[in-house]
């Protein structure tokens, strides 16, 4: 019998914290690491940035660099790392035969050329003709590729020669959760043997913030921890800038080629709450219910985005498990969108394969001392659709 | 009685609901009567000012309530008509669908008069200041929806109870056949007995009409709008950027048979290969698209001598129809010049992310009608393209299958294969 159980083979993280699984599982283990924050550029946003990266050590060439704007480079940086873990990248026939589903958003909008549309738009009656007279003009003609949801993911097969599949999901935390989830199910159903799967997001552009400000969900002011955002002054949500990207594979191919597995992923739950008629809470307990927990302590990581309502219900559906001892990545990274669940999943891995939880990322949250064989992974949506994973020592 | 289980063991596909809007209209039965008329949609822009640019003539649906309400609003009123006609079909009408949602849609990005509007709310600081601020004080749920990647999915979830996380695809111009691969692969694993897949596309502002003009990818073939788009002609000289919307009710033949619904179809197979070549062209060997046709076939378990017609991606650009037909020659051999292969497009335009799936749902509908659309324009053949593009007059045929190629930026290269009938 074909052992089609899912595997996670290969990590690829970026950060403000840094870059790789190793630096980040340092990082999140050390008592006390304190988040980078940015809270100058984006006044009154406090934001994660990203660290310093050499982009040339996962995208050789240049002109590769510069046909991308910083997301597309992000994601297509991190997925490398995730080849590179995974013993797959420059192996031309794991690589072709290898299927790929990436969460994306959108690119970075010129911002020099939307402000100078606007500026003249304060004596222009004939707004329509400016755009056309402004844009026909000055936008960069490639910038377009640079922005679009799906080159992300055309990058990847351009620089790392993933072609055996290429699909874009999109839609904020729940692409993520979609990803990851389809990638699963293909591998159990023995529609893929391996697949890249992951997603980018670049905060660092004013477009990307007005994305969740046209509804008000950023926080303003000091910087607080996820759990302790309530009530400030803000939407709850401090955005980071950072990729995740995962190689799944079935157990079979991963042994065959005696590759490490670094966990199983288990169950995949997704979930769509009628937010607007209340009941976020009891929807994610149904998912917990769903979701196979072992007996005993469990380690959660917490994709909780700080959005008020989102995050007071999924504060609430965990303390309902006085097992679970939950770990709010976002304190430490920010909120990475459609990349938040993945890097959930990711950290979930880590602690799974090191045989050691995480500290508590903020005052607060219980302590977690055993060796963790099954660690949760959740990202709830700032404002709609919901997802969470068991990841477990391989049996 | 008909295999309920394919040559690989799985659940045979069947559609039993169809809805499509194009610039040519709303519904099946009028598309079908203005397509096998040989009639174009295409016309002169009348939604923005044209002045300054190249391109004035577009596919657009301007005959909608949203029509002029900005591309998110379009997108969800095409995605939900076409929806609502499939799901009315398939005899799912009311709020419970009660199956997975798979829509093909653009990537969002905010309007321009939203822009616009909130840069006016303030006159102190940065225009990305200005927006942010006037934003948060403003805190329009309307304005939001229309900046977040899932809102049309969602809401077409709540219309639809369609059941679960409803997953939002965007494979460029492949995107509505990756919608249908989506909901074919859902069947055939087992988690569902059907899917609702929607591609819908209305995002022609001028914005895009500049991007792709900006990347030479358009025709200006202004003056004659209904001449400008001529897959395969000797003259062609870009796509025509148009509007529409199809969706799909894809069921087991099981369901389907078991509550005696009208099986309208079968999707047999679905093949997919990504490019690494470049960011806007192909392989110049053709090596990804002969690859996607060759997996829908042999994920079809047909041989390329079962293939009676291809409803051709057909863009009008130089490049994507001679690297099609370079495929479709290697794929098929000299047995190519004896099938039909004819461009929905050259009537609609390149609908973008909901082209796949209005070509699949013509696809469907040339095998149940027999007969097969023309491409129109085909006045000055390329010399270079010998196919059988069933010439600007429509033919009768009996037609059990089909290839439905689509072809986008970013590599990508999604095939499907349908038939008229079980097996």
């Amino acid at each position: 019998m074909a052992n089609r159980n899912v595997v996670i083979t290969g990590i690829g993280l970026v950060s403000s914290l840094g870059e790789g699984g190793a630096a980040h599982w340092d990082k999140l283990t050390k008592a006390g690491t304190a988040p980078v924050i940015d809270a100058e550029r984006f006044q009154p946003y406090a934001i994660h940035p990203l660290p310093e990266i050499d982009w040339g050590l996962q995208i050789a060439k240049r002109g590769d660099q510069r046909q991308m704007e910083t997301w597309q480079r992000l994601g297509t940086y991190t997925a490398g790392m995730a080849l590179d873990d995974a013993g797959i990248k420059g192996n031309d026939e794991l690589s072709a035969t290898m299927d790929m589903v990436v969460a994306a958003g959108g690119g970075e909008r010129d911002e020099v050329v939307d402000a100078g549309v606007l500026a003249a738009s304060e004596n222009r009656t004939d707004r329509d003709v400016l755009i056309n007279e402004k844009l026909t003009t000055e936008l960069r003609p490639t910038l377009f590729l640079a922005q679009l949801s799906n080159l992300l993911a055309g990058n990847i097969s351009i620089v790392h020669k993933v072609t055996g599949s290429s699909r874009t999901f999109m839609g904020e935390e729940g692409a993520g959760v979609s990803a990851i989830e389809t990638a699963a199910a293909r591998i159990r159903s023995g529609q893929s043997t391996h697949v890249l799967v992951g997603g980018a997001f670049q905060t660092e552009h004013s477009d990307m913030l007005l994305g969740y400000e046209l509804a008000g969900y950023l926080h303003r002011g000091p910087w607080k921890p996820v759990w302790q955002r309530q009530g400030s002054e803000g939407g709850g949500v401090i955005t980071g800038s950072g990729g995740a990207f995962l190689v799944l594979e079935s157990r079979d191919h991963a042994e065959a080629r005696g590759q490490k597995i670094y966990a199983e992923l288990g169950p995949v739950l997704s979930g769509r709450s009628r937010r607007r008629n209340g009941g976020l809470a009891e929807n994610i307990a149904e998912l917990l219910a769903k979701a196979e927990l072992p007996e005993g302590d469990l380690l959660a990581i917490s994709g909780a985005s700080g959005a008020h309502a989102a995050t007071a219900a999924e504060k609430s559906a965990l303390d309902g498990n006085p097992a679970i001892a939950a770990r709010a990545l976002s304190s430490l990274t920010g909120h990475m969108k459609e990349a938040q669940f993945p890097f959930a999943v990711a950290l979930a891995a880590l602690a799974v394969d090191r045989g050691a939880g995480y500290p508590a990322f903020e005052v607060g949250e219980r302590d977690f001392s055993g060796q963790p064989r099954n660690v949760l992974a959740t990202a709830i949506g700032y404002h709609q659709f919901e997802g969470m994973a068991l990841v477990s020592a391989p049996r | 009685m008909a295999n309920l289980k394919d040559h690989l063991g799985r659940p045979v596909v069947a559609v039993t609901g169809i809805g499509v809007v194009t610039s040519l209209g709303v519904g099946k039965a009028d598309n079908w009567a203005a397509l096998t008329a040989g009639k174009s949609g295409i016309h002169p822009i009348t939604r923005f000012p044209t002045d300054l640019l190249n391109t004035q003539i577009s596919g657009m649906v301007d005959f909608l309530p949203s029509s002029t309400k900005g591309a998110s609003a379009l997108t969800y009123e095409l995605a939900e008509t076409a929806a609502l006609e499939a799901v009315e079909e398939a005899g799912f009408a009311g709020a419970d669908f009660d199956g997975p949602l798979f829509l093909a849609s653009p990537p969002v990005e905010l309007d321009w008069r939203d822009r616009f509007t909130l840069y006016a709310g303030d006159d102190e600081g940065s225009a990305s200041e200005r927006l942010l601020k006037v934003a948060r004080s403003q805190n329009s749920l309307d304005m939001f929806d229309t900046s977040q990647f899932g809102s049309i999915a969602d809401r077409l979830a709540d219309r639809f109870g369609t059941r679960g996380l409803p997953i939002t695809t965007s494979t460029a111009c492949a995107s509505g056949a990756t919608a249908i691969q989506l909901g074919v692969e859902a069947i055939r694993r087992g988690e569902c007995d059907r899917a609702l897949s929607v591609g819908a596309d209305g995002s022609a502002t001028a914005e895009a009409l500049i991007r792709f003009s900006l990347l030479s990818a358009l025709s200006t073939n202004n003056d004659v709008p209904e001449k400008a788009s001529k897959p395969f002609s000797k003259d062609r000289d870009g796509f025509v950027l148009a509007e529409g919307s199809a969706a799909l009710v894809l069921e087991s033949l099981e369901s389907a048979l078991a509550r005696g619904a009208e099986v309208l179809g079968i999707l047999r197979g679905c093949g997919e290969k990504a490019d690494d070549f470049h960011r806007t062209r192909s392989k110049p060997d053709g090596s990804p698209a002969i690859a996607a046709v060759k997996a829908a076939l042999a994920d079809a378990g047909l041989a390329e001598d079962e293939i009676d017609y291809v409803n051709a991606h057909g863009t009008s650009t130089p490049e994507n129809d001679k690297m099609e037909h370079l495929s479709l020659s290697t794929v098929f051999g000299e047995r190519i010049r004896k099938i039909p292969v004819s461009s929905n497009k050259s009537m609609i335009g390149h609908t973008l992310s909901a082209a796949g799936a209005i070509e699949a749902a013509f696809s469907l509908m040339t095998m149940r009608e027999g007969v097969i659309p023309p491409t129109i324009n085909y006045d000055n053949p390329d010399p270079s393209i010998e196919l059988d593009v069933v010439p600007n007059v429509k033919r009768k045929a009996e037609v059990r299958t089909v290839l439905s190629n689509s072809f986008g930026f970013g590599g990508q290269n999604t095939c499907l294969v349908m038939a008229r009938e079980p097996v």
